[in-house]
């Protein structure tokens, strides 16, 4: 073991972690790892989704009237932040395949930036809910007769988009750690695998906006 | 490469391998003083918790949790068995009966079952069984442990402050409206339990599916690889929909939000189809790592291998993957439509086939066997035997109307004790028997363990079996007062439920003994096929001397031939045992004993 | 197993692409098309989310076992849904 040497050491660090036989299996392994973790993410929410499925089935027109409510350009300007966000992040990871720290470090931190646009879009959405008295709680209010239904809507609002927002958090500083890492140069083209996955969270949170967005801002618009 | 059948001497002290392999030239990063090179007690205490990483020593963590909420579960019991002991509610009051039987169930489910084998001989057992050094993601593995204890620490908070009462299934609107115990603090504790779960089950998918010796193909593997294999995959799977169906729980309790509450146009019933469609793949988290034990035991202890190997692998994922079909049998009378419950109910039959295939080949691996009736292999037996009767009145209470009459009766409870006692909590004893020798090096001793598996046998049938003629007749389930007419069956069912107490009781006490004073036992005292047979018991911290390389099927005896010569020497010196005796009964004249006997 | 690396062209058309069918999703919600809005407005979403699913996330230079992955999960949020909606669609019927 202590046969190589110290530049041996370093661009072999990818092989780090001693259960693994070899980097190629540290590198399935991680990313089989995500996937699954990421199939586990898909439950998760999938509560949440089942419970609007049913309800929504309930109070069809209860719940178009309340997403009438939403701000739908807010709304389509998040979607298109999200969207560019993993354009950016895919960037990033381009820039770790082939080696450039520059499209790396910089994909990392747009993405990053995006993310944060999107939280602030995100909250000053929630503020205006509060304005409205929308909130789901002692203050709620909403016109008959879809009072109650659109209190259901908007409990499932706020828990379906809370939830991505506090994964969205996540990320962000998931996302922020890689930056640092990145910048110190751990990242090679032989050794990425950190990148690749938290790329994958990435875009695992975008697709759950991209189903949030119809589900919640789209459903009676064409009623308006 | 050679395989491990020659030359070493396995059961001396373990020393570093030779630098001669390939991995020699590979980069290991050099030993940080926290790492320990041997294995045994000179780590220090600070270094088990904080750094520890090895999958061994996790599982030893997790022997120590689990047992302490196997207890503290079986307190509960106690409890609720000396206030059954009477018609009247007099020993305790009903609204603290409600509190026992709640939490009674949520830390047998939450806390010892559904983490028991996985945790505790899967985490020691799996890489070791796959032929790698240890998980996939160690440090996660830490992880799970840690989530385990901070769930479990928030359930004592809540068990000491006053208890939970709505039952371990949380049932809007009681839980979320009306319940004035601790229904916040008990789902978190259940919340971070969950995620220990699916972290372990997300370890086991990887390391079986990437970390598999050279030669180790899938249809190499043994049997309780592939059974939890399937578990982790119902964890993963199912886990994170009670995490969020108890987080909206939480939510409408602390937040009123009224998700469930019919006041707010909420459905109750949606809380139940969430909660069974994780609660019901969960008995099969409980069960499974328990039957891929018995295909073990029974493979070991007959010299044969499993017969149908194939099928039983299959079975194992066909139950897994079917589990998630059915859970609306425990909704026959919720209020949910009929046609509903007729998919469920014709689903449910369904899923008994695959549980039923595996009974069929470990009875077929017994015919014409040698069994061996060591007390792993009687807690196997036991275990065929009341699991089968579990899993036949599973059959019918599947069944819509027979269900009507006995849902929420003692019947039901029977029929998940005979599965949950008679059959996973066999297996797991019969597991930490089996692989007892593997993991301390000592080997416990016989008589006393078969004493216990006696013990426990007896005990559970008289506590158990009662109960279904209890349900049969009406007395309905988690109430705390009776009528006369069914006390004798009660009375019968606490009588067992003590002596079932000391069947658990006894090993505690032999097995730490054992520890100290026990036999030592060797690589491989029974002898058993299987890579984890292949290393110095108690085994080095990578866990093989040489890398494995397997050309062998799972219990394939042929491939190993020494175990073969051992075999048959003992069948020489019991045949010459049997002269010997035949011989001394001509020298005393004494009749010899009657065929059959 | 020679990773894949997907020229940037690819990802900016696809980025076109998914903010293409948000701008059409967005504005057919406006349109009334009865029971089929909700019916199109999950086609394109499926479409975005296939989108970033198999270029962004490499799905589609994955071994099989990856797309195996992805697609139980899907299908297992399939099942709790249809099995569930299974009740409260047939309440009603005698």
């Amino acid at each position: 073991m202590a046969e190589t040497s110290v530049a041996d050491r370093h661009t072999h660090s990818a092989a780090r972690a001693h259960q693994f036989d070899d980097a190629g299996q540290q590198r399935d392994a991680v990313t089989m790892g995500m996937w699954v973790f990421l199939v586990t993410e898909i439950m998760f929410f999938g509560g949440l989704f089942a419970s609007y499925v049913v309800y929504r089935a309930l109070y069809p027109m209860a719940f178009a009237v309340a997403s009438q409510e939403l701000d739908i350009k807010l709304g389509t300007l998040n979607t298109a932040v999200l969207l560019v966000s993993s354009f950016t992040m895919v960037v990033a990871v381009f820039g770790s395949q082939t080696g450039s720290r520059r499209m790396l470090v910089g994909g990392l931190a747009m993405t990053v930036a995006l993310g944060v646009v999107f939280l602030v879009i995100k909250f000053f959405e929630y503020y205006q809910k509060y304005v409205e008295r929308h909130i789901p709680g002692p203050s709620f209010a909403f016109p008959e007769p879809y009072t109650q239904p659109a209190k259901m809507y908007f409990t499932l609002y706020f828990a379906m988009t809370g939830l991505h927002a506090a994964h969205m958090i996540v990320g962000c500083g998931l996302l922020t750690v890689l930056i640092v890492m990145a910048w110190r140069g751990r990242f090679t083209p032989e050794y990425h695998s950190p990148v690749e996955v938290s790329g994958l969270y990435w875009h695992f949170v975008d697709i759950i906006w991209i189903f949030l967005y119809p589900l919640l801002y789209l459903i009676g618009r064409h009623l308006e | 490469m050679r395989t491990l059948s020659g030359g070493w001497d396995l059961d001396s002290h373990w020393k570093p391998p030779a630098n001669r392999s390939r991995r020699a030239t590979r980069t290991h990063a050099p030993p940080r003083k926290r790492d320990c090179q041997r294995t045994c007690a000179v780590t220090p205490p600070k270094d088990w918790l904080l750094w520890i990483r090895n999958h061994k020593r996790i599982g030893l963590l997790y022997l120590v949790s689990i047992t302490l909420f196997f207890f503290l579960g079986g307190f509960f019991a106690l409890l609720i068995r000396l206030e059954l002991m009477t018609p009247p509610g007099d020993l305790i009051s009903s609204q603290t009966y409600n509190k026992m039987f709640s939490m009674h169930g949520i830390i047998m489910v939450f806390f010892f079952l559904i983490p028991s084998i996985p945790t505790v001989l899967g985490n020691f057992f799996v890489p070791m069984m796959v032929g790698a050094r240890d998980v996939a993601f160690p440090r996660l593995n830490l992880l799970s442990w840690y989530l385990f204890n901070l769930g479990g620490l928030c359930m004592l908070y809540a068990v000491v402050n006053g208890g939970v009462d709505t039952g371990w299934t949380f049932y809007p609107p009681y839980s979320a409206n009306f319940s004035n115990t601790n229904v916040a603090m008990a789902v978190t504790a259940i919340f971070i339990a969950g995620f220990s779960s699916i972290v372990t089950g997300l370890n086991f998918i990887i390391t079986i599916h990437a970390m598999r010796a050279p030669g180790m193909t899938w249809f190499r593997l043994p049997l309780f690889i592939w059974s939890l294999y399937a578990t982790s995959l119902i964890q993963v799977l199912g886990t994170p929909i009670l995490a969020i169906t108890l987080a909206l729980v939480a939510g409408e309790r602390l937040l009123h939000l009224g998700v469930f509450d019919p006041a707010y146009g909420g459905d109750p019933i949606l809380f139940q189809h969430l909660f069974w469609f994780y609660s019901h793949p969960a008995v099969y988290i409980m069960i499974l790592p328990a039957m891929g034990v018995v295909s073990e035991l029974v493979a070991t202890f007959t010299r044969k291998e499993i017969y149908g190997y194939k099928f039983v692998a299959a079975a194992s994922v066909a139950i897994a993957v079917f589990g998630f079909l059915v859970w609306g049998h425990h909704m026959f009378v919720s209020g949910q439509s009929i046609f509903a419950g007729l998919i469920f109910s014709l689903l449910s039959y369904a899923v008994a086939i695959p549980s039923a295939v595996k009974v069929f080949n470990w009875t077929a691996t017994l015919y014409k066997s040698s069994v061996s009736l060591q007390t792993p292999m009687l807690y196997a037996f036991g275990f065929i035997g009341l699991f089968t009767i579990g899993g036949l009145t599973g059959l019918f209470v599947a069944a819509l109307g027979i269900d009507i009459h006995v849902t929420d009766t003692y019947f039901v409870i029977a029929h998940f004790h005979y599965i949950m006692v008679g059959g996973a909590v066999m297996g797991y004893l019969g597991g930490i028997h089996y692989w007892w020798p593997k993991i301390s090096g000592r080997m416990y001793p016989e008589i006393w363990g078969k004493l216990a598996a006696l013990t426990v046998f007896v005990g559970f049938n008289l506590t158990f079996f009662p109960q279904f003629v209890l349900g049969y007749l009406g007395m309905p389930r988690r109430y705390h007062a009776y009528p006369d007419e069914f006390q004798v069956l009660n009375v019968m069912s606490s009588a067992g439920a003590s002596i079932l107490g000391v069947g658990y009781i006894l090993p505690m006490i032999y097995l730490a003994w054992s520890m100290r004073y026990g036999e030592k036992a060797g690589a491989n005292p029974w002898p058993a096929t299987g890579l984890e047979w292949h290393t110095p018991s108690p085994p080095p911290k990578e866990n093989f001397l040489e890398p494995p390389v397997v050309t062998w099927g799972a219990y394939d005896m042929s491939a190993q031939p020494e175990l073969v010569a051992r075999l048959n020497d003992e069948d020489r010196m019991y045949e010459a045992a049997l002269r010997v005796g035949a011989r001394k009964r001509e020298e005393l004249d004494v009749e010899p004993p009657a065929a059959g006997a | 197993m020679p990773e894949h690396i997907v020229p940037i062209k690819t990802y900016a058309e696809v980025l076109a692409a998914l903010l293409v069918l948000t701008a059409t999703t967005c504005g057919v919600s406006f349109i009334d098309m009865g029971k089929m809005n909700a019916v199109v407005a999950m086609v394109i979403a499926f479409a975005k989310a296939s989108l970033v699913a198999l270029i962004f996330m490499h799905l589609r230079y994955s071994r099989r076992l990856t797309r195996v992955v992805a697609a139980a999960g899907l299908f297992w949020l399939g099942i709790l849904i249809a099995l569930t909606m299974s009740d409260y669609l047939t309440r009603g019927w005698q």
